[in-house]
């Protein structure tokens, strides 16, 4: 069982690195700032997902899993409020010119 | 073990590589971003070290809070059209103090005899007398009291010497501009959603700092920075400094503090002693008292000098 829940971290931990990484290649190649937001948000949302999911699996303690949970829907909330800030100013600013 | 090892040397690397971007960055408002991230590099590398109190207090202050200030500072320059990249000279000499700052305390730890001097047992077998869990909070509010005092003293001071910034006739008035409220602004959800949240997460990290990484400074970190948040949705507005009872807020932590400590000569004979059985309530009722003063002190900070007529 818990060879199981170990290979399944790997996996969820794993695919969520990956996530991080396409965000971050997004993030330096992409041309303009709502495009780079889009691959920054992807690699925050899911990329973070997949690790807290990954590492859910290795505790039983409830709390523990709750406190992992609430960290992610922190920093979706945080992540995507900014995300929206940042894109209405850079919208502002190509307004303006 | 070598996994360990890969990660603190990519770790240091990292710091460093923040480091040196926070001194090269072309605008003040790139080095204060860049001292940010090297903030959060640091607060990893204290993880790493077995610290999470000095993890968590850098991650609250040393990156966010100084961070902020930072980000304000230079956006006000900024305004002023007063940024200007400082000359090489100048920046030649704050490399050279800066590498001066951080090999004092290499060459001190280097320099430690093997094994190195510790006083870590000694602190962990006077911990029951406390009636704390965490050793950190016992040195911070039990052995080494007097300094979370003058700290705490000091963070005072830095509040006067921001407002005394302020010309006379403002002297009094209210911090920073009016924010504008927006409901269509997405900032404008986060702050009303955001703090209920982050008020109960710095309460439990005051409360959990008895026995487990957390305590005062962390905890009124996280509560000044939801007041942070909904002042800048312009859902509240800071209150004039003039204010009697904001006043007091910003005095009672160490005025509490330093009442208990005098109270330690009469009732267990010395300055900051605990009477025996005492030791946990006190320190407890002066960590909720100092969170509350350390919050109002750290969101007026931010918030900077009085920019607004006082009320009449």
């Amino acid at each position: 069982m818990s060879l199981v829940r170990d290979i399944l971290t790997v996996l969820s931990v794993t695919a969520g690195a990956f996530f991080f990484l396409a965000g971050t290649v997004g993030l330096l190649r992409f041309p303009d700032t709502l495009t780079r937001l889009h691959a920054l948000t992807k690699a925050d949302n899911l990329g973070l997902g997949l690790v807290v999911l990954g590492l859910a699996l290795q505790t039983s303690s409830g709390p523990a899993v709750l406190k992992l949970a609430v960290v992610w829907l922190l920093a979706l909330f945080s992540g995507a409020t900014v995300a929206q800030l940042i894109a209405q100013r850079a919208r502002d600013d190509r307004l303006r010119e | 073990m070598t996994i360990g090892l890969l990660l603190d040397f990519f770790l240091v690397i990292l710091a460093l590589a923040a480091g040196w971007w926070t001194i090269g960055a072309k605008d003040s408002f790139g080095a204060a971003v860049a001292f940010v991230a090297y903030g959060l590099v640091l607060a990893l590398i204290w993880v790493r070290i077995a610290a999470p109190d000095v993890a968590l207090t850098e991650a609250a202050i040393g990156s966010g809070l100084t961070g902020g200030m930072l980000i304000a500072a230079s956006t006000r320059l900024e305004s002023a059209r007063q940024a200007t990249r400082a000359g090489s000279v100048t920046r030649r000499l704050a490399i050279a103090l800066s590498a001066l700052v951080a090999a004092a305390p290499a060459l001190a730890v280097l320099g430690l005899p093997d094994p190195p001097p510790s006083l870590a047992t000694a602190a962990m077998a006077a911990l029951p007398s406390t009636g704390l869990g965490n050793p950190v909070t016992g040195v911070l509010l039990a052995y080494r009291a007097v300094d979370t005092l003058l700290e705490k003293v000091v963070l005072i001071l830095a509040l006067l010497g921001t407002w005394s910034l302020a010309p006379d006739r403002l002297w009094g008035g209210l911090p920073g501009r009016k924010e504008r409220r927006n409901a269509a602004s997405p900032l404008t959800l986060l702050g009303q959603v955001l703090p209920p949240i982050g008020i109960v997460i710095g309460l439990h990290i005051l409360w959990v700092g008895a026995d487990e990484p957390g305590g005062a400074f962390q905890g009124g970190t996280i509560l000044a920075a939801m007041g942070m948040l909904a002042v800048m949705a312009g859902l509240v507005d800071v209150p004039a400094t003039s204010r009697r009872w904001l006043r007091l807020l910003v005095v009672a932590g160490p005025g509490l503090f330093l009442i208990v400590g005098l109270a330690g000569f009469v009732i267990a004979g010395g300055f900051l002693a605990y009477p025996a059985g005492f030791a946990k309530p006190l320190i407890l009722v002066v960590e909720v008292v100092l969170t509350l003063s350390v919050a109002a002190i750290l969101l007026l900070l931010l918030a900077g000098p009085p920019e607004r007529e006082p009320p009449r």
